[in-house]
């Protein structure tokens, strides 16, 4: 025991005397959750819209203000003709055309109903896809508030069917902001850089240089080499994991709705199912450079199947399947379950058992492969 | 009981194909100082490796202080120690961070061997505070022989400790084991150089796995069975073909500046150069007897070997 204490004692003096990666470890969580949730955006701005109108009317030129007005749309042309604006589009200008037909505020009146033409670029699916629906809600919105419509004999309206509206609220992050959603996400993958890369690679080095071969030669056993690889990288973890959480608070004045005990334990258990996951990668690499690659590799399917980006109930079958086999899926679900929506350890239980699996199951196959190895 | 013995080691790798080490067997007595001598490739460090049990023989046995080096690696890992070939020591930890690494996981001090080392400490001690990976090379093994003595082992393993090391520092370095050795410590050193061997109380001679001779290096050349010439001319690489390709010359290599050359009859070899010299006719050439070193022996064994 007191010889672990020795091994510990060495690797804290080589973590602190790494100034670049101790900076790193600790620069890391406040740069990224202060720049990525602010430059990383779902909501779509700035749609470039290209108008062709053929009517010239009164009509038509509140339609193209109401668009213009809205904040969401930047108009980048007024062109004759269809041809001109989609030329537009072609030089990647404008992301929409919109055609207003000539005879537009004539039909309106008279007819009560008129069709317009709308052009979506959809190369970039994201911004077309809710740029032609912000497009679509101001139509319908413009639609609705016509004079016509409103200016309507008021006993006409008995005659058609009472519309039902659609009204919502939304639960948890009312405003619909997005870095609600994002920050959490972003405390989990400091975490999971911290336990996968940074482990794997320290152990890895000793391989590398050569140091191992010497301690090899000395009454240090295999738990306690690996516990003193684990249980400084464990520590570093929490403390960069605090360091979130305050960046947390202090930037974006999210504070965890639900204990943060219960959140803390979470960040112990994930930390030691990551630190195996390290462990295992490097039993399989000889350089630094293998591990960064293999480690890679799985940070980046990680990431991307973890429902950090993209929600797990729109992927296929089998993708969600491959999503449930990732320790950073369970992790993210439950830092967002605790911090926005603020359940108790009771709701986030199945979760718990899953991460604590993942622990048992890196950490076992690491410390058999490192011992089939040597 | 000898300190270390070997009985017909054998270790292949991948899977067969490469054979490094042959049924290799010797012994090292207490409180000797035995050089393992070969050229890269040998198979030098691989029977370190095994002797230091970081590595698992595929084939025969071999004891460190009486200890089997796959049953009892946990005993003898206390009882050695090891200084690799390449430096492996914490570069980015001072000096006396390493040393002080190295004693405490062992159960000891540096104070507690201070006698042990001091010789050696003390030419480093000014670059205590300094990371071990910013020391000169004869530094960095000075520090790496301190970190393999600092608990006092019984047996201690020395991997080509003095290659890439300059020439002073290559002398001071043998001058320290001589006085180890005065303090009863076997030690099982290799070298790929020759003029090392004879610094040996006794060496074994390897090569691609083999060993050719185990012996005391006195008794390897005074083992050498023909009378040895030295020649030299002014077109030496013309000499050279010539000797080599006429009948009566047995062997013939360069060494240094000179040919080194025996002959098939031992008997009238005086009379044969002057035959040789009258066959050829080479300008400037002049002749003389040698004392065969080390190196002849190695090289007239290998030929030996590989017919």
């Amino acid at each position: 025991m007191k010889r672990l204490g020795f091994i510990l004692q060495k690797e804290f003096r080589q973590i602190f005397r790494d100034r670049t990666i101790l900076a790193m470890m600790f620069m890391l969580p406040i740069i990224q959750m202060v720049i990525l949730p602010l430059a990383a955006n779902f909501e779509v701005k700035n749609i470039n819209v290209a108008f062709v109108d053929h009517d010239h009317s009164t009509y038509s030129r509140r339609l193209m203000d109401k668009i213009a007005s809205s904040g969401y749309f930047r108009i980048v042309g007024y062109e004759q003709g269809y041809r001109e604006a989609l030329y537009l589009v072609e030089k990647n200008e404008a992301d929409v055309i919109l055609e207003i037909p000539q005879g537009f505020e004539r039909n309106l009146v008279r007819e009560g109903s008129q069709q317009v033409n709308m052009t979506v670029d959809a190369i970039n699916g994201t911004k077309s896809s809710i740029g032609g629906g912000y497009l679509t809600a101001v139509l319908g919105d413009f639609n609705s508030s016509l004079d016509v419509i409103t200016r309507m004999p008021q006993n006409t309206a008995d005659l058609k069917a009472p519309p039902i509206e659609v009204t919502w609220s939304d639960w948890f992050n009312p405003r619909k902001e997005y870095k609600y959603y994002m920050v959490p996400g972003i405390l989990v993958l400091l975490l999971t850089m911290i336990g996968g890369f940074i482990t794997a690679l320290n152990i890895v080095k000793e391989k590398e240089i050569g140091t191992i071969e010497q301690i090899n030669v000395t009454p240090i056993k295999k738990w306690q080499f690996i516990l003193g690889k684990l249980i400084p990288f464990w520590i570093v973890g929490m403390i960069v994991f605090t360091v979130g959480l305050t960046v947390m608070y202090v930037v974006y004045g999210i504070f965890p709705k639900g204990s943060i005990a219960v959140l803390y334990l979470f960040g112990a258990v994930y930390l030691v199912a990551l630190l195996g996951f390290g462990l295992l990668i490097s039993t399989f690499s000889d350089t630094q450079l293998q591990a960064m690659f293999v480690a890679f590799f799985f940070m980046m399917i990680f990431t991307l199947m973890s429902g950090f980006f993209t929600s797990i109930d729109s992927m296929p079958p089998w993708a969600r399947q491959i999503s449930v086999l990732t320790p950073v899926t369970h992790f993210i679900a439950v830092v967002r379950l605790i911090v926005l929506k603020g359940s108790g350890l009771e709701h986030v239980r199945m979760e718990l058992y899953y991460l604590i699996g993942f622990a048992l199951l890196l950490n076992g196959l690491a410390i058999y492969n490192y011992r089939k190895t040597s | 009981m000898p300190a270390v013995s070997l009985q017909h080691i054998s270790k292949t790798y991948n899977k067969g194909t490469v054979k490094a080490v042959n049924s290799v067997s010797f012994d090292v007595n207490k409180g000797e100082l035995f050089g393992l001598i070969g050229p890269d490739g040998a198979g030098k460090t691989t029977i370190f490796r095994i002797l230091t049990t970081v590595l698992l023989p595929d084939q025969g046995e071999a004891t460190v202080e009486g200890l089997d080096v796959v049953k009892d690696f946990k005993t003898i890992r206390r009882k050695v120690g090891y200084m690799p070939g390449k430096f492996s020591l914490y570069q980015d930890l001072t000096v006396s961070e390493n040393l002080t690494f190295f004693a405490t996981i062992f159960k000891t001090s540096i104070k507690e061997n201070y006698d042990l080392i001091k010789d050696i400490y003390d030419q480093i001690k000014p670059f205590s505070d300094r990371p071990a990976g910013k020391l000169s090379g004869g530094m960095k093994q000075k520090l790496a022989l301190c970190c393999a003595l600092i608990h006092k082992p019984d047996v201690l393993f020395l991997d080509e400790p003095t290659t890439g090391v300059d020439a002073v520092s290559r002398k001071e370095f043998w001058e320290m084991l001589q006085r180890l050795k005065q303090q009863g410590i076997s030690i099982l050193v290799s070298t790929p150089y020759m003029d090392e061997a004879s610094l040996c109380d006794r060496i074994a001679l390897i090569q691609n796995g083999n060993i050719l001779s185990v012996d005391t290096p006195q008794n390897i050349i005074s083992n050498f069975p023909a009378p040895l010439y030295a020649a030299k001319a002014k077109n030496f690489y013309q000499l050279l073909k010539d000797f080599r390709s006429d009948p009566a010359v047995e062997s013939c290599y360069a060494f240094g500046e000179y040919l080194h050359l025996t002959f098939k009859d031992a008997g009238n070899c005086d009379q044969l150069m002057q035959q040789l010299r009258d066959k050829y006719q080479p300008a400037e050439f002049e002749y003389k007897k040698t004392v065969p070193t080390i190196e002849d022996s190695f090289i007239r064994l290998m030929q030996q070997t590989i017919p």
